[in-house]
């Protein structure tokens, strides 16, 4: 088995759906020749031919638009947008077509595409190449919003995506893509859309992420681990619909909840997650239930970015605080 | 209608909201439009052509669908043709420019229509654009565009037959915009009087398509009084039948707005759908 960076990991995904299913078509912006501006699509042009692999004009709603006409025919679409801060377009089409088309056809319809955008800060790219915007996908129905936090699961949630009957925007964090590393047995075996995964067990609180943060979290799991705090962290991985049972099953268990993101702190997918504790988990509840998140304002350019994502310190005190909490 | 009766059965048909005419030529049954109208996603069960789009109420966002359509059937190598029908409002959008575009490149099996009434909602046509015509923005996207006499539907019969031919042999997309007006309201919540003046709309009832289609045939002595009553009385029959089976349509349980949202209702949502059924049991 090959150990390989996140990016690899989408490719080798994307070259065994498409080598395994005629009806894969991957399109976007330089997803061709040049094989994606992160050379996620390397090598697939040249492999599967211009028909199946083709570069589009630059328009995102065109993208997106695409991908439901395709998909409503049967083929299986697989757009890229370049940035998730240019996903923005495809927004109408995602909430008025892509995720109601089965709904709006009662049936007749449907829409099995996969919309892939990398997100996220840290590369130190410039404005609009950093976002992170989960929850305004999260918020609408009919869709599934997936990210991965690893190589292996990168490799077994987009071919999941890819699989799975109903439209699918798949995250995929700039800062993983060459900073995580992974075995990776390019086996054709896909994860379930339908459940967390428990990345560390532990006993006093829970922690609960998604994407790239996950590295700061599992490394604030250790840290608190060396305090005598026994920290468990849960990658949420599907966002939309998402895994209230594994989350329930773990805050009873330790009865303190920190929840990370890299977005934005208000409206943000922590705060449903903080609602369902409110009114399903209350009393398994030994502290309130806490955020650290982005900061509610305009992500910063990358002098700053770092001081803008969720640190490994601001995750500690948080725990900690949970866990002294009386 | 004129445009819908050029098409095959595998044809693609992506419509707006103002296409009854070419819904009902598609198999499209009065009683399930009414439904829809009505307020019961029921009328969204289309007894036309499986692959065909339902109505776009977004106005031009099914626009690159189209071109995913047209993408789908030249990939597959199937003969058929998408075809597109929007209104002159939808050749303000982006959408309608991107698929062109991404059609004009690809040379895709696809026909957008534009149904110029002049009026988008209460805004003219000279409010859209300044361009003289609505046909030459196929120019920027590198295929043919053609104006035809919307209000003649032999002409628009023809226009649609030459352009859904020029696309089903593979020689690209083309537009084609019908020139016509919109002599109604534009729904039953707007009053038109409030932005333009019924003088001018009276002048257009001259122009109206079936007044003409009907002068032109008695003129060809191939119509005449008894004809128009046995066809007028047939649909009078037929609005009548259908609007019976829409009033007679059973009323819905409210949890049935659960039902095609996923393959399979996601857990997390089961719990929404059991309140809803609980409220509506009790």
């Amino acid at each position: 088995m090959p150990e390989v960076t996140l990016v690899d990991a989408i490719n080798l995904v994307l070259a065994r759906a498409m080598q395994d299913d005629p009806n894969v078509i991957v399109f976007g912006e330089d997803v061709g020749i040049n094989g994606g501006v992160f050379r996620a699509t390397a090598g697939l042009q040249q492999r599967f031919g211009p028909e199946r692999v083709l570069d589009t004009p630059l328009a995102e709603l065109l993208i997106s638009g695409l991908c439901v006409g395709m998909a409503s025919q049967g083929l299986k679409p697989v757009g890229e947008i370049q940035f998730m801060g240019f996903i923005y377009p495809c927004i109408d089409q995602l909430v008025n077509h892509a995720s109601r088309l089965r709904h709006r056809t009662q049936g007749r319809l449907s829409c099995p595409m996969v919309l892939r955008a990398p997100c996220g800060a840290g590369i130190r790219a410039p404005e609009h190449h950093s976002e992170h915007t989960e929850a305004m996908l999260t918020h609408i129905p009919g869709l599934r919003v997936v990210i991965p936090s690893s190589p292996e699961r990168a490799y077994g949630l987009l071919l999941a995506a890819i699989h799975d009957p109903d439209p699918v925007v798949f995250l995929e964090p700039t800062r993983l893509y060459r900073g995580a590393r992974g075995l990776v047995d390019d086996n054709g075996e896909a994860l379930s859309l339908d459940v967390a995964f428990v990345l560390r067990e532990g006993r006093d609180v829970t922690l609960i992420g998604w994407g790239a943060i996950l590295k700061e979290t599992l490394a604030a799991a250790e840290a608190l681990a060396d305090e005598g705090i026994s920290a468990e962290v849960i990658d949420l991985a599907t966002l939309k619909p998402y895994d209230a049972e594994t989350i329930l099953a773990s805050v009873a268990k330790t009865g303190r909840c920190v929840i990370v993101h890299e977005a934005a702190r208000t409206g943000g997918l922590g705060a449903e997650i903080a609602a369902l504790l409110a009114e399903r988990g209350l009393t398994s509840l030994l502290a309130p239930v806490a955020r650290v998140a982005g900061y509610d304002t305009v992500i910063p350019l990358p002098r700053l970015e770092q001081s803008y994502i969720p640190s490994i310190n601001r995750i500690v005190s948080a725990a900690r605080r949970a866990c002294r909490f009386t | 209608m004129g445009v819908a009766s050029a098409m095959r059965q595998e044809d693609v048909l992506l419509p707006s909201y103002r296409d009854n005419g070419a819904l009902l030529w598609r198999g499209v049954k009065m009683e399930e439009i009414l439904l829809y109208w009505g307020g019961d996603e029921r009328g969204n069960l289309s007894s036309g052509p499986p692959h065909d789009f339902p109505f776009c109420i977004p106005v031009g966002s099914q626009a690159p669908h189209a071109a995913g359509v047209a993408y789908a059937l030249k990939f597959r190598k199937q003969q058929g043709v998408a075809v597109c029908l929007l209104g002159d409002g939808a050749t303000s959008k982006g959408d309608m420019y991107e698929a062109m575009n991404f059609a004009g490149v690809h040379r895709l099996p696809v026909v957008f229509v534009v149904n110029n009434n002049q009026w988008a909602i209460s805004v003219p046509l000279k409010l859209q654009t300044a361009a003289q015509t609505l046909a030459q923005k196929a120019i920027a996207a590198g295929f043919y565009g053609e104006q035809v006499d919307g209000n003649d539907i032999v002409a628009v019969r023809e226009a649609a037959n030459e352009a859904i031919d020029h696309a089903r042999r593979g020689c690209g997309p083309r537009l084609i915009e019908a020139l016509t007006y919109r002599l109604g309201d534009h729904t039953t919540a707007d009053d038109a009087a409030r932005y333009r003046l019924p003088q001018d709309v009276q002048m257009r009832w001259k122009e109206e398509p079936i007044a003409r289609l009907r002068a032109y045939l008695v003129s060809q002595k191939a119509w005449g009084k008894a004809e128009e009553e046995e066809l007028s009385s047939h649909c009078q029959r037929e609005i009548d039948a259908a609007v019976e089976r829409y009033l007679a349509t059973s009323s819905r349980a409210p949890e049935t707005m659960f039902e095609h949202l996923y393959k399979d209702l996601p857990a997390v949502y089961a719990a929404q759908r059991e309140e809803l059924e609980g409220l509506a049991n009790a």
